[in-house]
């Protein structure tokens, strides 16, 4: 061997895993894609274009703020990312304006304000979404009807959460249930979900073609959030690469589930352990929120108790928020309740070190 | 054959790499024209010179003796002429004393032969002696002499002598060759080293990955009558760490800043009980070792079995060469192993491994800011929050990482290697308890 050859020396370990940051971030991006292709095919090309203004806006703020700071992090695809999850939370028939204004804000302000990737405390894309949301209501709530729908009389619609919110502000609580209400209006629904009802009502199982739908995703909704389905592909991937840990959206899910079931069906006077769950897991953005937004790891906890306290918070108070709310939705509020919580539960719930008989309860 | 147990906290599955060289038997090193021993090959104080320049050494004589309590002695595996004592850079990145000796060909070691018979009168005294003589510090990569390691401590007892036949470094073999080829040997130390530590049982801790060592040990346990139990342990690392050990083993945890005999165990490697077999009946000194050179940029991989002082330059020639210009050349195992500086670095007591690492095993990376994913503290087997110690050392509050276990930390790389920020995590975690020495003294 030549004398010229020179080693690298550094710090044990002298091994790595191969993840990145960034290919995290590409990842869960990449994850997201289905779900994004099936709301653009539903509800149309403005769509696309909606996702992409979203993605080149917050680019541009990363790029803009990152200049600032004298820094280069375009290349670490979070900003990417929090455009593309913009995006997938705009209705398909906003404004074009609102994405961007969601965008900048959501990067210049609640990122980088703070010192950028990593020092966030509220997870950027909700925390835009959440601004534009309140600043310009009506804009957000141009929900469109999807093109798999056979009937479609008119180009809007209410979501099904909208839907039955609405109607049960009208008729307050006689028998019946959210899923049952959706077909007392006549509520529309899809050839695809016609099919997939008499195909498991051959088989026996009473599925209607709503339930079919809403897992889907041939409802009216957020561009990104409507095929639940899709989403759980997405989010299968990103646990079977380890990723996404279990931790935060089955805790999160089955405590949102379990409330659901307990205490929903009281709206409609059918008493306890009566509600609809399948209608509320599915039919809004709950799948995209459990999967995609609350396991921001930086935003979450850092435990594993940690993350199912947080996962548990979440479902609690989405919960709350959608049934006795004024707001059909909660998933994104609830989540950002959430997050203002994460520094006292990594307070808190901390791990027992080996061979120490009792934990110091936040130490430092 | 018993259940496979494990730890409880934390761990993690780097690639095991041990095929490239658990087929080959171990081989043998020439004998270098010129060896380089340095005088601290173990944990603790270094040993101080006892030959100067131009003193003719036998091989197998004492070059530098044990100081204090924690040391121990320096033999020369061959015979020469001291050419001069200078300082080196060993691959823990200390600067040392050594012997540069210049060997006379044929100076092999004369072993001497004690039988069985001999060696089962002597007394535990008598055989902490000859492991004090024979300058043993543990094989397992830590390097402690043993003979301190294996004196209870008045008021101390050891219930349980676990043998750590884990080898939960990737690559590494040595261990495994040892079981499979000299498990009589092997167990004949072990027998030795319960007399000394008064041990009540002896379990030995084989990862499951080694089924032909396992055989191998069981089968030779069986042949001599000793009633010593194999463990089989879960793949996973660091499952060879002493106290993930203690843990899968017994299901006692070290209480923090303890020992293992704090719980009743004596903890030691397989090397060391064959260093132990080979002082007792050969009366050799501790100067040789079996050592693995692998990795992926090295042409034959193989286990070599190879003198103190002989510089890697000649163990990687022996196993073909480079096949290609390794980034990285790894004393040890690639988690906890040291990079060197350049090939002639010597082979030492604790030297279990020389690998030849490529850019791809490697995974450098830029650091990028902490996204407080978890994964470390997730992996870790001691239930230590790194990030969190990460950003208190980083901010200079050294007794506040103290107080959050900073000094539990063992170094095992776990954080550092899931980190997917490729955050030095583990140097921050010696950065802080450098700080805290330095604060105390």
């Amino acid at each position: 061997m030549s004398e010229e050859t020179r080693f690298i020396v550094e710090s044990s370990p002298q091994i790595r895993h191969s993840d990145t940051t960034a290919g995290i971030m590409w990842h869960v991006s990449l994850a997201l894609v289905p779900a994004g292709i099936w709301g653009v095919y539903v509800f149309g090309v403005r769509s696309l274009l909606v996702i992409l203004l979203s993605i080149a806006a917050s680019a541009a703020a990363e790029y803009a703020a990152a200049r600032l700071m004298n820094r280069k992090t375009l290349s670490d695809g979070s900003a990417v990312l929090t455009g593309l999850l913009i995006g997938y939370n705009m209705p398909p028939l906003v404004p074009l304006f609102i994405p961007v204004v969601a965008s900048v804000f959501a990067v210049a302000v609640v990122k980088w304000a703070f010192g950028g990737l990593g020092a966030n405390w509220m997870n950027p894309a909700l925390a835009g979404r959440a601004f534009v949301f309140f600043s310009w209501t009506s804009g957000m709530n141009a929900w469109k009807v999807p093109s798999s729908w056979a009937a479609a009389d008119s180009v809007s619609s209410a979501t099904p959460l909208g839907a039955v919110k609405t109607g049960l502000m009208d008729v307050a609580g006689e028998g019946g249930s959210s899923l049952g209400y959706l077909g007392d209006i006549g509520y529309s629904f899809s050839a695809m979900g016609e099919a997939v009802s008499s195909w498991f009502n051959s088989a026996g199982i009473a599925v209607s073609p709503y339930h079919a739908d809403l897992f889907f995703g041939n409802i009216p909704g957020s561009i990104g959030e409507v095929s639940a389905f899709l989403l759980l592909l997405g989010g299968i991937y990103l646990m079977h690469r380890r990723i996404v840990t279990w931790e935060i959206p089955v805790s999160y899910i089955l405590s949102f589930a379990l409330l659901i079931w307990v205490f929903e069906g009281t709206l409609f006077s059918r008493g306890l352990f009566a509600g609809s769950v399948f209608f509320h897991v599915f039919g809004g953005g709950l799948i995209l929120g459990a999967l995609f937004m609350a396991t921001d790891m930086v935003t979450s906890p850092i435990t594993r108790r940690g993350m199912i306290i947080y996962g548990i918070g979440a479902g609690a108070l989405t919960f709350l928020i959608r049934i006795y709310g004024s707001l059909p939705e909660g998933v994104s509020l609830a989540i950002i309740i959430m997050n203002i919580f994460v520094p006292m539960i990594d307070r808190y719930v901390q791990p027992k070190p080996y061979g120490v008989k009792k934990t110091r309860g936040g130490a430092s | 054959m018993l259940k496979q147990r494990t730890f409880r906290r934390g761990g993690i599955h780097p690639p095991d790499k041990k095929r490239l060289t658990e087929g080959q038997p171990i081989s043998l090193c020439p004998d270098p024209e010129v060896i380089t021993v340095p005088f601290s090959q173990h944990l603790g104080t270094p040993a101080s010179a006892a030959v100067s320049k131009g003193d003719v050494v036998n091989a197998g004589d004492i070059i530098a003796e044990a100081s204090g309590f924690i040391s121990a002695h320096i033999h020369t595996p061959l015979g020469g002429e001291v050419k001069e004592i200078r300082n080196i850079f060993i691959p823990a990145g200390f600067s040392v004393p050594a012997a540069v000796i210049a060997v006379d060909p044929g100076s092999s070691f004369q072993e001497s032969v004690l039988t069985e018979g001999e060696a089962e009168k002597l007394s535990p005294e008598e055989l902490l002696d000859i492991v004090k003589k024979c300058g043993i510090a543990g094989l397992g990569g830590a390097a402690f002499p043993a003979h301190v390691k294996f004196k209870v401590p008045k008021g101390k007892h050891a219930d349980v002598l676990i043998i750590n036949g884990v080898e939960c470094e990737p690559y590494l073999n040595a261990d495994n060759r040892l079981m499979i080829e000299h498990a009589g040997e092997l167990l004949e130390g072990i027998s030795y080293i319960q007399r000394m530590t008064g041990a009540k049982s002896v379990i030995i801790g084989i990862e499951a990955n080694k089924p032909d060592a396992m055989k191998a040990v069981e089968g030779a346990a069986a042949a001599q009558g000793y009633t010593y139990a194999v463990q089989p342990l879960k793949v996973m690392y660091p499952q060879g760490d002493e106290k993930q050990l203690i843990e899968a083993v017994t299901g006692k945890e070290v209480p923090s800043g303890g020992l293992p005999i704090d719980v009743g165990t004596v903890v030691t490697n397989v090397g060391t009980a064959f260093a132990v077999f080979e002082a007792v009946r050969r009366k050799k000194p501790l100067f040789e070792r079996i050592v693995t050179v692998s990795g992926e940029a090295v042409s034959r991989p193989m286990n070599i079995r190879a003198k103190v002082g002989t510089p890697f330059r000649m163990l990687i020639e022996q196993a073909g060469g480079f096949s290609e210009e390794p980034c990285k050349v790894v004393a040890g195992g690639p988690m906890m192993g040291f990079a060197v500086y350049d090939l002639d670095t010597p082979v030492m007591k604790g030297t279990s491994g020389i690998l030849a690492l490529t850019r791809k095993q490697v995974q450098e990376g830029v650091e990028t800011p902490c996204i407080s994913c978890g994964r470390c503290v997730r992996s870790c087997p001691m239930g230590l929050q790194p990030t969190r110690l990460y950003h208190l050392i980083d901010r200079g509050l050294y007794q506040e990482a103290k107080d959050a276990w900073l000094l539990d930390c063992k170094e095992c790389g776990c954080c550092s290697y899931s980190c997917p920020a490729k955050i030095h995590l583990v140097q921050g975690m010696r950065l802080g308890k450098r700080m805290l020495r330095n604060l105390s003294s």
